[in-house]
């Protein structure tokens, strides 16, 4: 066997759900076999193909299914092959993808199935987020309580004007109407309707932050035989990493944490870019609130600390901006929590794969998909290409 | 050496630490559980969190009773500065089979594995039974020990065991405890009455809490951190349907192709250590992996002696490569199961360097 350095893993399938409130019509079952048999067709691959599984999503309270991969290995074709879970909180759908890919790189699989999901209209995440702990705040209600202060904070230290989070907000809906699997498609979307609505966490309006979706997304990674086959252009992984950080800490940096600068500076150096601003085509980036665009380009290295807002003010992440950001529509306009780390990564892959359909960003040759999770600490990216890498 | 290698890089376990596993540890945080098992791994390697290539624990949010429940315990790790690290929600076991494959990669040389659980904050038969099909299942509430019971009576109707043999399961379990200061059950335990027949008290695994952890190296780096490395020749795991209808309750099928898989049955064994939290379960392990009585099964007590959830799996995979460390075995197997009946189950095969 060979010890000449890892495999090269190829995304030869990808497939997603209609994201929407609630899929009443499927049993959360039925809900993972739709992305998964998708991923295959666009892989033109049967369900013998695949050596083995690797699923993930966010916190079990939120069906109410402890470990559901027990009772999901029938549904996904699992039955006689290795299954894995993987749990990193927000961050999840990207490390599922992660370990997927580990497996094909080790040479210990050739082909696997990696698919993520949230059916959240079984239970109410907000409040199953915000599951009483002692010693800690008794009510953070919901993501949005623990993370509006930490855009404060990025307000106040880059001076940013406060028009910034709805230009994004607006952005990425727009964005979103180009993308048949979305869950958000507000038609009649303009800035001031964005502008105008309810401030929840201030200051986080209504329309600045994420909704809540049943969805599921799958991908086939394989090696380099198996892109070879593959009917369709793969996109390649150049690079791809993990790095957490405690939750809370007196040196923590909420507003640019440390684990995300080292996880994407680990990214650029496996893929060899040096300057990601004017070498990366498109970004999926994690953005639950659309402040987080401009914290997140300053802290994946695309934006000077203090500067990200600018980008986002000039245009520079609109679909036709010369760093598209999210032009799925993003984690603002689509969010089945534990699917959204993987909706990203996977969105990467179609645009190198010249696949995204009317959200194409004209000739991507690398893109990047990002994820976070936790009190902002859990972080996972990976950067795809079109073309297979050189090392 | 290995003596056989079937991967990229040999990989071996270097260190394993476990806590008292107890009844109850209300005093204790999960976090505070952890920590010292961790600071036990790390001070037995020399090695500090900042120096392992790749971190991965396993755990579960439906024990804690909160969401991201295992974002606390990684504070406790001390991750920082920031690390490498993943979580399954899984037996630690498959944490450890994650950092593995991540060792394969060569993306890291070292990697600290560890898993955690407490029972006792609430009734963990009910608890499990959350584990079960969410519509046509779950809603019925079957506990684990009505659904291992079912598995016993189907043994034991296929004439493959009876009560008493059972019994001696149970019997020689806490009996190989007495020399285990971990264990939460020692020595002579009464079999007591029918928890669900055919299933005593004493056919049953012990509820409880606790932590363990182990360190993996490769290559050099295993050598320079264990004096007797226990290599991973082999590990792999499957997962099996999981309705009971569709299964055979007197078989594991899954055990066998991932022990086939791992190389087990390519020379003998002389120790095993088979997570059965039920007496009726190391019965069908034994038959899956064809173990004579020549091998010595589950000498730490095994999941009947503790069983603390989430942990009893890697707990497994330690306990064999400990004996290797210190010269009681050269090559043994280590096996861990999850979901109801044996779903799911891991087998790794641990060998020593021979002198």
């Amino acid at each position: 066997m060979s010890t000449s350095g890892k495999e090269p893993v190829a995304v030869v399938g990808v497939g997603q759900t209609k994201h929407v409130a609630a899929r009443h019509d499927v049993s959360i079952a039925g809900l993972v076999r739709e992305a998964a048999v998708r991923a295959l067709a666009d892989a033109e691959l049967t369900w013998a193909d695949i050596d083995a599984v690797v699923i993930g999503k966010a916190p079990d309270f939120f069906e109410g299914v402890m470990m559901p991969e027990l009772y999901l290995a029938d549904a996904l074709g699992a039955v006689g092959k290795p299954m894995l879970r993987v749990h990193t909180a927000g961050s999840v759908g990207g490390s599922t993808a992660l370990v997927a890919s580990g497996l094909v790189a080790a040479r210990v699989h050739r082909t696997v199935l990696t698919l993520a999901f949230e059916k959240q209209s079984e239970s109410n995440a907000m409040w199953g987020l915000s599951l009483p702990v002692p010693f800690q705040q008794p009510l953070l209600a919901g993501a949005g309580g623990f993370f509006a202060p930490h855009v404060r904070a990025y307000m106040r230290r880059t001076g940013a004007p406060d028009t910034v989070g709805s230009l994004v907000a607006y952005k990425d809906r727009r964005n979103a109407l180009k993308n048949p699997y979305a869950h958000l498609h507000e038609h009649d979307i303009t800035l001031e309707k964005v502008q105008a609505s309810p401030m929840l966490w201030d200051p986080i309006r209504y329309s600045e932050t994420c909704p809540s979706s049943d969805g599921a997304c799958a991908m086939v990674l394989t090696d380099r035989a198996g892109a070879a086959r593959a009917p369709k252009a793969p996109a390649w992984l150049h690079g791809g990493a993990m790095r957490s950080e405690p939750t809370l800490f007196a040196g923590k940096d909420f507003v640019s944490p440390q684990a995300g600068k080292d996880c994407a500076a680990d990214v650029y150096r496996q893929a060899g870019i040096t300057d990601p601003r004017r070498e990366i085509d498109a970004v999926e980036m994690y953005v639950p609130f659309s402040w987080y665009e401009p914290m997140w380009l300053e802290n994946l290295g695309f934006a000077e600390e203090g500067e990200g807002w600018k980008l986002t003010e000039a245009g520079v992440t609109e679909l036709d901006g010369d760093l598209p950001v999210n032009p799925s529509g993003g984690v603002l306009s689509t969010n089945p929590i534990g699917a959204s780390g993987m909706i990203r990564f996977a969105e990467a892959a179609l645009q190198v794969r010249g696949r995204a359909g009317e959200h194409q960003v004209p000739n991507a040759r690398r893109a990047m998909g990002h994820a976070y999770g936790g009190g902002a600490q859990f972080f996972s990216m990976w950067l795809v290409g079109a073309e297979p890498p050189t090392s | 050496m290995p003596t056989t290698s079937r991967y990229a890089r040999d990989v071996a376990v270097v260190a394993f630490a476990q806590s008292d596993h107890l009844r109850r540890t209300d005093e204790l945080s999960e976090v505070e559980m952890v920590m010292p098992v961790l600071h036990e791994v790390l001070a037995a390697t020399g090695l500090k969190a900042g120096e392992i290539g790749f971190t991965c624990s396993g755990s579960s949010d439906y024990l804690a009773g909160r969401a991201f429940s295992f974002t606390m315990t990684l504070d406790g790790v001390g991750a920082w500065p920031p690390i490498s690290e993943s979580h399954v929600e899984m037996d630690g076991a498959w944490a450890l089979y994650e950092a593995w494959v991540k060792i394969q990669t060569g993306e890291a040389d070292t990697a600290l594995v560890y898993a955690y659980g407490k029972s006792s904050p609430g009734s963990v038969r009910d608890v499990l039974t959350r584990q079960l099909d969410p519509y046509y299942l779950a809603p019925l509430w079957p506990d684990s020990v009505a659904l291992a019971a079912l598995q016993a009576r189907a043994l034991i109707d296929a004439g493959q065991t009876d009560e008493a043999a059972l019994a001696a399961v149970g019997a020689r379990s806490r009996a190989a405890a007495r020399h285990n200061p971990h264990a939460q059950l020692r020595g002579s335990v009464a079999q007591g009455d029918y928890q669900v027949a055919p299933l005593r008290t004493g056919d049953c695994p012990p509820v409880g809490d606790g932590a363990a952890a182990v360190i993996l190296a490769a290559g050099d780096s295993a050598r320079r951190l264990c004096e007797r490395p226990a290599w991973i020749t082999g590990i792999d795991h499957r997962i099996e349907a999981h309705g009971l209808g569709l299964r055979d309750l007197t078989d594991s099928p899954s055990t066998r192709l991932a022990a086939e898989r791992a190389g087990f049955f390519d020379a003998p064994v002389d120790t095993a250590e088979l997570h059965a939290p039920f007496s009726s379960q190391e019965v069908v392990l034994r038959k899956a992996l064809g173990l004579g009585d020549e091998v010595t099964v589950n000498p730490s007590g095994g999941a009947l002696a503790a069983n603390p959830m989430m942990a009893a799996g890697l707990i497994r995979i330690g306990e064999a490569a400990a004996r290797i460390h210190r010269g009681a075995s050269d090559r043994a197997v280590a096996h861990a199961t999850s979901g109801p009946c044996l779903q799911q189950n891991l087998v790794a095969v641990l060998e020593g360097d021979r002198a």
